[in-house]
């Protein structure tokens, strides 16, 4: 497999979308916007000294991560347009019968997909959650005494398990543009990627599960490099030319 | 350049191309006639590396037609203009054809300068960095066209380039591909359009699931002519066709059968252009004086159509 063959086609993937404004004010507003309200939200409603219910740090350092792990839910739901886009796009356009006459094969054309999906939503969430750590630690510091982010479990969530959810969106789209006649459905269905992640959020704001424990997530990290290989092997047999051409509808 | 042995493709239970043997020689334009659901498209595909083979054989330039290690090999070699353009309409005409340079790996220099040529011979030049998805129907046939040259390919296949064109854009297709004809490119041309295959064509096949014939167009149409054909000479005389002309013209062996209406003789012949000059001396002979006379062969289209007809049947 070329790289270089990759790197063209998710060069042309970045040149096609940043014309689409709704993927581009997605990727910058929302990340900021949830950067900005959450920890708007913590510091002058419910840590305000007129808030007569005010959140004890024992509460804090609770929710604290479970808040974190948004922008999993975050990172899923971003990739969806664009893996949409960069599938079903090229599926609605025709466009990827002369991509599949040229001399590249058809794993370099799904990485460079891949890699046009999953980069793009990645830097917008890392800078939202950077974003939002900074000023989660402005809003609680006079409440914890100390700047909670970054910790250990800050770095999993966003550094191990935020990069697998995205790869886990981004083959779960490519395998659902195969089944779609155009990028609307391919990104209402898409979206539903996200549920597995919002399940394990509410599970950790009901208690049903710690998301602030190493181990906890580690074991959904590990999860996820499971059911990324498994999809790797579906996507990879689904993204086949010849079914492509006479079977993609 | 290309060859294929009884190549064969099978969706589930249907047969789309059924046991084609064919040979495209080097610089040759090859036309590829035959209705909707020949296996007109099927055929490029397959030729292609884009879907695989059933059964049976193909070779491009030496290069075996499913073989993993020769399909991108094979696809170096070709250029593919496919019946839906298939542009990025996000993306400018120049773009959309730089992109398909660095994918065949053209060095930069070259890239820019077939661009630039490419698109200067289709007359888009101009419109290099407008939107494809702007382009009307005809703009965009010539831009895929162009990607289709960017690499330089020497073998072109293109699947109905000028279908759904107005006969403007058609024509300036069908003098582009005449143009590259001079070049000496092999193009293996998918048409429905007869006339435009007879004009282009070097060479024409008609399939209909199996490859009913193939010839030059003249070759076509005098094999069915000969099978019985409607081949004759139309001759226009200066007075009114006589008695005499018409006994003089019937009692010639070759001569299937005279008609006469005014001025105008129809005769039917197995071989005008071998036999005309003896229509011409008895029509002398008789005292008949001819102002023109004019060859009106069973055209291409009713090749096509007695054969497709013949090979439906079948």
């Amino acid at each position: 497999m070329r790289l270089s063959k990759s790197r063209i086609i998710a060069a042309k993937d970045f040149k096609t979308f940043r014309k689409k404004k709704n993927i581009i004010y997605s990727l910058v507003v929302v990340p900021i916007l949830i950067a900005v309200l959450i920890p708007g939200v913590i510091g002058y409603v419910a840590l305000s000294a007129k808030n007569t219910s005010r959140m004890s740090p024992a509460e804090l350092v609770v929710l604290l991560p479970a808040f974190l792990f948004f922008y999993v839910i975050l990172g899923s739901y971003l990739s969806t347009p664009i893996a949409s886009y960069t599938i079903a796009g090229e599926k609605v356009e025709k466009s990827l019968e002369p991509l599949l006459a040229t001399p590249t094969t058809d794993s370099e054309i799904l990485l460079g997909k891949g890699i046009a999906a999953f980069f793009p939503p990645l830097a917008a969430v890392l800078g939202g959650s950077a974003l939002f750590m900074l000023l989660m630690n402005l809003a609680t510091k006079g409440k914890l005494g100390y700047y909670y982010f970054p910790d250990w479990n800050s770095a999993i969530v966003i550094l191990l398990l935020l990069p697998l959810a995205l790869l886990m969106s981004v083959q779960m789209n490519v395998i659902i543009s195969s089944r779609v006649t155009d990028i609307r459905s391919g990104q209402q269905l898409g979206g539903l990627t996200i549920l597995p992640f919002a399940g394990l959020y509410v599970a950790g704001e009901l208690n049903l599960i710690n998301l602030g424990d190493t181990s906890n997530l580690l074991i959904i990290a590990g999860a996820l490099v499971v059911v990324d290989v498994l999809l790797f092997f579906v996507s990879r047999a689904t993204f086949r030319r010849e079914e492509i051409l006479t079977k993609w509808k | 350049m290309i060859e294929t042995e009884s190549l064969t493709k099978r969706f589930g239970g249907l047969t789309a191309v059924d046991n084609l043997t064919l040979k495209v020689n080097d610089g040759e334009v090859f036309g590829f006639l035959g209705p909707n659901g020949a296996g007109k498209t099927t055929t490029v595909r397959m030729l292609s590396c884009l879907i695989s083979k059933t059964s049976g054989e193909a070779r491009i330039a030496g290069y075996e037609v499913g073989k993993e290690a020769d399909s991108l090999s094979i696809r170096k070699l070709i250029g593919f203009v496919p019946d839906n353009v298939g542009l990025y309409d996000d993306l400018s005409a120049y773009d959309n054809l730089d992109f398909y340079g660095k994918l065949y790996d053209c060095a930069e220099a070259q890239r820019k300068e077939n661009i630039q040529r490419f698109l200067t011979m289709l007359g888009l030049w101009e419109k290099r960095d407008v939107m494809a998805g702007t382009f009307s129907k005809g703009m965009k046939q010539k831009l895929a066209i162009a990607r289709a040259l960017i690499h330089e390919p020497k073998l072109l296949f293109m699947d109905e380039p000028t279908a759904n064109l107005d006969p403007e854009s058609a024509k300036t297709v069908r003098d582009f591909i005449l143009e590259l004809k001079k070049e000496e490119r092999t193009i293996f041309l998918n048409t429905h359009n007869l006339d435009e295959a007879q004009r282009i064509c070097d060479r024409i096949g008609i399939l209909r699931t199996k490859l009913i014939a193939t010839g030059t167009p003249q070759e076509l149409e005098k094999a069915l002519s000969s099978g019985g054909g409607t081949r004759k000479t139309v001759v226009l005389l200066q007075e009114q066709a006589t008695d005499a002309i018409l006994a003089g013209v019937r009692k010639l062996p070759a001569v299937g059968s005279v008609t006469a209406e005014g001025n105008k003789l129809e005769v039917a012949l197995g071989d005008p252009e071998k036999q005309n000059a003896a229509v011409v001396e008895a029509i002398v002979k008789a005292g008949g004086h001819i102002q023109s006379m004019t060859i009106v062969g069973a055209s291409l289209e009713d090749v096509y159509l007695k054969l497709v007809k013949e090979g439906g049947g079948s």
